[in-house]
């Protein structure tokens, strides 16, 4: 076992009743298989194969306190976080750390069939219907799928029944908050039953900002057949938050998923991507930005799995580097014997603004079936100098054409949210972000928010 | 308003521009005209202040202002326009809001409010007709999948939005039909004043039925060879550049051999 490891694997040792008192059967029952899988193996080395740029005993040895006693925070998330949405109105809930916390306003306008829950609540409601899909895709030969399997003990379920349409935007956020530095462990569980439509935007704030955080969070996605889901997740963090993200998706025939992986302020971030097309005739857009300047990192590795054929990949990721921060692509499309008629297009495209920051870009194709279409492209360069010589014959300063290229290198990104109301605050956010603006997560400076209005 | 002395560039180790002397009055149109490969392109770049090209000797005043240590966005605000042999395409720049930028910045310079939505979309539409340009356009990226013509015409709809007092055309009509070209021109002419001069920089003759120029020279080897009153065009077109390589190439090999003997 990595030592970096030892200290997560004695604190469920000595801790588990406790961790499984504030917990559920369906969760519980995995976390010795989680141990045990932790026990007996080693977190991979920074710079081997997918881990190129994420040191994850790095990440993982600093002492954190987690809340395994679920002490619940001193903060209102209802108070605090109380915005009149005059452009997005969403259903809106919170993860306090990694504590489910409602409002009333939150259920306000939910359609019946639709459960959102804290998830140590649902497992207790539903269990069979949590056993039947808690940890049942994530794959827990990854370390952080094990480790967060092994310590966690609440997160968000959402649960929509066959043919039920949310047609008001799902919100999540996430808060970190705390006095002391502080592991999240949090989950999220999508179920989508067949003919199902929702949409969910989850937004990561840090509120302490020079506290100490990491996130560990695991992601599963049920996509039904014909069921159609689209995530937005969206990190507006702090430069000394963390984030190791693992997502895994499992997709029905003819569902259509869209994720959406946005990361406009952040510390040092890991995003996973595991997809699936289990049955024919299903689309995916896996898109994603990442702004990184400072010392800032993100790295994003994409796994999209087509083991069924006539499906569609669509899978875009842009970065903006600058300063001394580091950003990395790792995308890989797979495509079984018997997938035919796959379509699947992966783009990594990204501009690096200075000297010292660093691009590290791997896009690959695996193919053993030869009726498809598939392409595969990336490209690292700076902004086009005659672009900006142009721009600037028109009057334009050189920051305000570095800018205008910046957003409008981004611009394929925005417009594929398919959300209307999301699309243009998120090219706000964009503008203000590579104008310097600082990141707007006070108490509620949530006006930075897409969920929010600006502040007049 | 701009007086051009021995103006030397250079681009990577490349020396193009070898003594440009050039003077350019107000309510003056001056041709540029010349081989391939003489200069002509590099000289617009040089006067708008592209950093790519180096410029090695000589000065330029542009209203008794030294032309050369402005950035080009000053160069911008204080009226000097260059329109592209190839406009630059900026996807996801959308026209309204360059212009916008555009027009803003030059009025920040001079310390003037921005305009109001209103009073800008006001200015917009009325240039626009000036070059006939679509108000699809407008809406568009800048210059992407725009045809030939239309980039053309989209440039001197910049030149009326930015009301230039010295604009330099460079090749404006390469690459268009006759329609665009006439569009294009007659643009030009309508923006034309006595306050404001032109420089046309074109390869051929045929711009030069349309944009009557005053004054013409020729640009060979880096350096004015010849200047000359508007017959000097015709003279080209039916001669070609043949008769005038010919004799510079002759003088500079008796210069060579001057210096050579001394």
């Amino acid at each position: 076992m990595t030592e970096a490891l030892r200290q997560y694997v004695d604190l469920y040792r000595s801790h588990s009743d406790l961790i499984d008192s504030h917990s559920a059967p369906a969760l519980n029952a995995l976390r010795e298989e989680a141990c045990s899988t932790l026990e007996s193996a080693n977190l991979p080395a920074h710079g081997t194969e997918n881990y190129e740029h994420t040191d994850l005993t790095a990440l993982l040895s600093p002492d954190y306190g987690i809340n395994l006693a679920r002490t619940p925070m001193d903060v209102n998330p209802a108070a605090s976080f109380r915005c009149d949405v005059p452009h997005l109105s969403t259903s809106l809930f919170f993860l306090i750390n990694d504590t489910f916390a409602a409002s009333d306003r939150s259920y306000e306008g939910l359609p019946a069939g639709v459960t959102v829950m804290g998830l140590a609540r649902f497992a207790r409601e539903y269990p069979e219907v949590a056993a039947a899909h808690y940890g049942r895709l994530a794959d827990m030969k990854n370390p952080v799928v094990a480790l967060n399997t092994m310590l966690c003990q609440d997160g968000v379920v959402i649960y929509v029944r066959k043919g039920v349409k949310v047609e008001k935007p799902l919100q999540l956020v996430n808060i970190l908050h705390s006095g002391m530095p502080l592991m999240a462990v949090r989950r999220l569980l999508v179920i989508m039953e067949e003919d199902s439509e929702a949409r969910l935007l989850v937004c990561d704030h840090t509120q302490v900002p020079d506290m100490k955080f990491l996130t560990l969070q695991t992601v599963e996605i049920y996509a039904g057949e014909r069921s159609r889901f689209d995530l937005y997740d969206l990190e507006e963090s702090t430069e000394s938050t963390s984030r190791l993200s693992s997502l895994y998706l499992r997709q029905e025939g003819e569902s259509s998923v869209m994720i959406d992986g946005i990361t406009l302020y952040n510390g040092t971030t890991r995003n996973e991507y595991h997809t699936l097309f289990a049955a024919p005739g299903s689309e995916l857009k896996l898109y994603g930005m990442g702004i990184e300047d400072a010392e800032r990192s993100l790295e994003t590795y994409s796994r999209i799995a087509h083991e069924a054929g006539g499906c569609m990949t669509d899978e875009l990721f842009k970065y903006v580097v600058d300063d001394r921060a580091t950003g990395s692509f790792t995308g890989r499309i797979y495509v079984a014997e018997g997938a035919a008629k796959t379509e699947a297009y992966q783009a990594n495209r990204n501009i690096v603004g200075s000297d010292e920051a660093r691009m590290f870009a791997k896009p690959q194709l695996e193919i053993y079936n030869d009726d498809v279409k598939c392409s595969h492209g990336t490209a690292i360069g700076r902004l086009d100098e005659m672009q900006l010589f142009y721009m600037r014959t028109r009057g334009l300063s050189e920051d305000e054409a570095r800018l205008l290229l910046k957003q409008a290198f981004m611009a394929d990104v925005i417009d594929g949210v398919r959300l209307e109301v999301l699309r243009e605050r998120l090219r706000h956010l964009v503008e203000r972000r590579f104008a310097g603006e600082a990141a707007g997560c006070g108490s509620c400076s949530l006006h930075s928010h897409p969920g929010c209005a600006p502040q007049a | 308003m701009l007086k051009v002395t021995d103006l030397r560039a250079k681009i990577g180790d490349k020396e193009i521009l070898k003594g440009i002397n050039l003077t350019v009055k107000p309510g003056e149109v001056h041709a540029i005209m010349g081989p391939n490969g003489s200069g002509k392109s590099t000289l617009s770049m040089v006067l708008a202040g592209n950093p790519a090209y180096e410029v090695t000797g000589g000065s330029a005043e542009f209203y008794g202002k030294d032309l050369l240590s402005m950035p080009p966005e000053v160069r911008s605000h204080e009226g000097l326009f260059l329109g592209f042999q190839y406009p630059v395409e900026i996807p996801g720049v959308s026209m309204v809001n360059f212009m916008r930028a555009a027009v803003n910045a030059k009025r920040k310079y001079f310390n003037e409010p921005p305009m109001t939505p209103t009073e800008f979309l006001k200015m917009m539409r009325e240039k626009r007709a000036v070059v006939e340009l679509d108000n699809r356009l407008a809406s568009r990226s800048v210059n992407e999948g725009f045809s030939g013509g239309e980039k053309k015409r989209n440039e001197i709809f910049q030149m009326a939005v930015l009301e230039p007092r010295l604009s330099i055309l460079d090749e404006t009509d390469s690459g268009l039909d006759i329609d665009a070209l006439r569009i294009v021109a007659e643009g030009v002419n309508k923006l034309k004043t006595e306050n404001n001069a032109t420089i046309v920089i074109t390869h051929y003759q045929r711009l030069l039925d349309y944009i009557k120029p005053d004054i013409i020279h020729i640009l060979y080897k880096g350096r004015i060879v010849m200047t000359g009153g508007p017959e000097l065009a015709l003279e080209l077109e039916e001669r070609g550049y043949d008769w005038i390589k010919a004799r510079v190439d002759a003088e500079d090999a008796a210069n060579l051999g001057e210096e050579v003997k001394s």
